[in-house]
């Protein structure tokens, strides 16, 4: 049985529709996260699941019981607040043992579970301290012993890595993703950041306008993209759109400016004449000074970024058309303005969108 | 508060409610129907019936007391507001450290008591106090000046009674000032003296009005000062109204007078309300 | 920056004169507590005699005590009222009589005293005839008069310390399993500690400064020290009272120094904990 179900929950505020008829399954342990841009409903989805908001339809089950109408303190739920909030009139120890005093925990045990906490969060040391006296990195590991210290089924958390900068972010990275093995709760992440979500997950949902618009790991998100907005969303993409045409043994797409038609392995029931789209990630672009066999485009390069390990070569078709190449630096050296040079890619690498 | 208890909330707003209703609203009905009542001699000392005899002596001969009670409210407003707003502009352009202490001191007079300070000023003004002794001693005036028991010791007790009511609204609007339209004034080409009344002044009415409401209505019905600092010649409504319960024991003139007050105030009340209620960011 | 600059010897000298004004009888009352003479225009050498003199004054000792056993009732009971309906007008935006509460806790604080004093009086009266208490007026009496207009002081500070307090933390005591009394209870009340603080102080500075609304609600066996205060200064120059006030304003400058420090304390950590969110 699923941890989480949420069976077409919808939100409304006044006249606008935060989250739309969504539906989603967290399965127990899972490292869950909910990706979108700002304004698409993932925050108020998490609100749902706390339980301060309540929704309009749907209902919100929770390990097989429906917690619909149940307010946030009788949830199995727990969350991390994006801001922290810590209290700022207890110390440490009594931050974290708030939620275990409400549910009426004895004393000595209290005290034991806040030390096994602090020691979780590597905090062993600090209970005596306040709010006040913490760095942004040291209140964020407070806020999280003091969720995970009532041991709840799920563990909400509200964009943990935005107010970080981005060193501490990938080591906050390691260290959530090690808690949660070693914890073994179910995690569920808000962000708005693909790199985040890509990094954390073993699942993502992509929501959009208060919907959801696909599911599946971040390999499947990444690679498999079911629409441009997915595509574009998460990652960069250059993005070819056209009509699809008969080719010589398989379907082409014939995109405006560009002669030949782009050769597609189709892997969906696509008809001739309809419109589609073609998603090539900047990686598996391939240039070359001279033309390669197969499928190849002329380009001319307009920029050359150099961003450490790789560096994002800006091209342009005979079109105007702006595409994206991402190379590793020893490949792109030599490479200057205005040269003209072809670029490629194997059909398998592409990805055909009909949304 | 997702999920507050009806109850609590029933808590919440009843209590002060109930007892603001009890020791505020009822006791100014009661006021009301005893405007109305018959001065006898019992105890209480007086008859409920239904007369307006009260009004009618009012009417006819205390009419001028509140209309000069008016007149040094108004006064004592204005010269608040001429010598408050500079105070309270300094404070609010003081770097931040001195602000917090400086407002301190502002409120610090306002904490000891008020009846002593008002009785100090009786030292200050009589004509062997202090002002009149430096005066005569640096030869500048032959005979004490008569500066005590007349308007102008009184309005100046108001004033000085008042001032902190005057200045901290309006140090609240001024320290709300956005500094950069200021600057963008300043930038467009106006002069220091078209900053203050073409932005400044403008964008610090808010705490204006706010100041003279808390000024001009308590000031209306006051009693201390003029009773200690007054004279014969500037009885207000507030010592009015004393005298006539506690001097002459009429409890149904007292009412009326109380009553006529009330009424004389609705208006500047209901602006209040509004607009108090608007400068609080709810 | 050109206001701050050009206007600087303005500004000060709006200062100077300013507190001048403000503090000049001040700085009298305390300097003439300490003057050997009777007189104000004498000066007669450095002396505590009025402070001895107070102390051994039996009806001003008396009175003190009677206004400091009402201050602290009314301050404390002020203080609940306040917060009650400080809290209300803050969260709960609408319900019935909304705006006669709102009118009921605002007009307290303008109502001239004369009007609030009789007012009470006469209900004090109608209810000892109508219900037979109060059987006489005293003590109970002034407390109930001061704890109703104080509580509206407290109100106004209860709500301007709500609108800065963040709600989010109310969320997570929620979140972590407190019931909503629970939660107003460990984070709310905690969180405007500050204006509690200063609520009670403001509602026991009141209520011990008040003479007008005594007068008229108190009786015959209760004297406040403003009340007794005034029948002397009807009198004659007393120099006790120069005393008195210096004592006033010493203890007040204490207690206002330690809850404005305490405020600040707490006001540094709030804004050390709260984080800018994106």
């Amino acid at each position: 049985m699923a941890l989480l179900q949420i069976i077409g929950a919808s939100k409304r505020f006044g006249a606008v529709t935060a989250v739309d008829r969504v539906s989603l399954s967290i399965e127990r342990g899972e490292f869950f996260a909910l990706l979108g841009p700002s304004g698409c409903g993932k925050t108020t989805l998490l609100r749902l699941i706390a339980g301060f908001e309540t929704p309009n339809e749907g209902r919100i089950v929770i390990d097989g019981a429906d917690v619909t109408a149940v307010p946030p303190y009788a949830r199995p739920v727990n969350m991390m607040f994006q801001s922290y909030a810590l209290f700022p009139h207890l110390d440490v120890a009594g931050n974290i043992a708030f939620g275990l005093k409400q549910e009426g925990m004895a004393r000595p045990r209290r005290a034991a579970r806040v030390e096994e906490m602090l020691a979780l969060v590597q905090m062993t040391g600090f209970a005596k301290r306040r709010p006040h006296e913490l760095s942004g990195g040291q209140k964020q590991r407070v806020a999280l012993a003091r969720a995970l210290a009532k041991m709840p089924k799920l563990l909400l958390l509200d964009e943990p890595l935005a107010a970080l900068d981005r060193k501490l972010r990938e080591e906050t990275r390691l260290e959530l993703t090690g808690i949660q093995e070693r914890v073994g709760t179910t995690f569920l992440v808000v962000t708005h950041d693909q790199e985040e979500a890509l990094g954390l997950a073993s699942r993502i949902a992509v929501m959009n306008r208060g919907q959801l618009v696909q599911i599946g790991t971040p390999a499947d998100i990444y690679e498999r993209p079911g629409s441009r907005l997915v595509a574009d969303f998460v990652g960069a993409v250059n993005l070819f759109d056209g009509t699809l045409v008969a080719g010589v043994d398989r379907l082409a797409l014939q995109v405006a400016g560009i002669e030949a038609p782009l050769p597609l392995l189709a892997s969906r029931d696509v008809a001739v004449g309809s419109a589609a789209a073609l998603a090539v990630r900047p990686e598996k672009m391939r240039l070359s000074s001279a033309r390669p066999e197969g499928f190849a485009l002329p380009v001319t390069i307009v920029s050359v970024g150099y961003q450490g390990g790789h560096s994002t070569v800006h091209l342009t078709t005979t079109s105007g058309r702006s595409l994206r190449a991402h190379l590793p630096s020893e490949a792109s050296l030599g490479l200057a303005r205005g040269t003209t040079v072809w670029v490629s890619w194997s059909p398998p690498d592409a990805v055909v969108l009909t949304e | 508060m997702t999920g507050m208890g009806a109850g609590l909330r029933r808590f919440l707003i009843g209590l002060p409610f109930v007892w603001l209703g009890v020791f505020f609203l009822l006791p100014l009905a009661i006021v009301a129907a005893i405007s109305f009542a018959e001065s006898a001699d019992a105890i209480p000392p007086f008859k409920l019936d239904w007369t307006l005899a009260n009004y009618r002596a009012l009417c006819t001969g205390c009419l001028s007391v509140y209309t000069s009670s008016l007149a040094l409210a108004a006064l004592a407003t204005v010269l608040c507001l001429l010598t408050g707003y500079p105070v309270a502009f300094a404070i609010a352009r003081a770097p931040g450290v001195w602000r917090q202490l400086l407002l301190f001191l502002v409120m610090l007079p306002f904490w000891t008591s008020f009846l002593i300070r008002v009785y100090a000023w009786i030292a200050i003004l009589q004509p062997s106090g202090l002002i009149n002794r430096v005066l005569l001693a640096s030869g500048l005036i032959e005979q004490p000046l008569p500066l005590l028991y007349n308007a102008f010791s009184v309005t100046l007790g108001l004033v000085y009674s008042y001032l902190p009511f005057m200045i901290l609204p309006l140090y609240g609007s001024l320290s709300r000032l956005d500094e950069s339209l200021i600057e963008a004034a300043a930038d467009l080409g106006a002069p220091p003296r078209r900053v203050f009344l073409d932005v400044i002044l403008p964008l610090s009415l808010p705490g204006v009005a706010a100041g003279c409401l808390l000024v001009f209505i308590p000031a209306i019905g006051e009693f201390v000062i003029p009773d200690l600092l007054g004279g014969p010649g500037t009885l207000m409504v507030g010592k009015m109204l004393w005298q006539e319960f506690f001097d002459n024991v009429d409890w149904p003139a007292a009412a009326a007078i109380a009553m006529a007050l009330v009424v004389l105030l609705t208006l500047p009340l209901l602006v209040a309300q509004r607009f108090l209620e608007r400068e609080d960011p709810a | 920056m050109i206001a701050r600059r050009g206007g600087g010897l303005f500004r000060l000298s709006a200062l100077f004169f300013g507190f001048a004004f403000l503090y000049l009888p001040i700085a009298l009352l305390v300097l003439y507590s300490f003057n050997g003479s009777r007189l104000v225009t004498v000066w007669g050498g450095f002396s505590i005699r009025w402070y001895g003199a107070l102390i051994d004054n039996e009806k001003y000792r008396d009175a003190a005590l009677t206004s400091l056993e009402i201050a602290v009732m009314a301050a404390t009971i002020a203080l609940v009222l306040g917060t009650c309906a400080g809290f209300a007008m803050n969260r709960f935006r609408r319900f019935r009589g909304r705006l006669v509460f709102g009118f009921m806790l605002m007009a307290p604080l303008v109502v001239p005293e004369v009007i609030l004093g009789l007012s009470l009086l006469l209900l004090f009266v109608a209810a000892q005839s109508w219900i037979g208490w109060p059987a006489s007026r005293g003590i109970v009496t002034v407390t109930i008069a001061h704890a109703t207009f104080a509580a509206c002081f407290v109100a106004v500070l209860v709500r301007a310390q709500l609108t800065v307090f963040d709600r989010v933390l109310e969320e997570a005591a929620l979140d972590l399993g407190a019931r909503p009394l629970a939660v107003f209870w460990r984070v709310t009340l905690p969180g405007i500690s500050p204006a509690l603080v200063s609520g009670w102080l403001l509602a026991f500075t009141l209520s011990l400064d008040d003479l007008v609304v005594a007068s008229f609600v108190s009786g015959p066996s209760a004297t406040t020290l403003p009340m007794a205060v005034y029948s002397s200064v009807r009198i004659g120059v007393t120099p006790e009272i120069n005393a008195l006030a210096t004592v006033f304003l010493g203890i007040v400058f204490v207690m206002v120094a330690l809850a404005g420090w305490l405020m600040a304390r707490q006001e540094r950590r709030r804004l050390a904990t709260a984080t800018v969110t994106a």
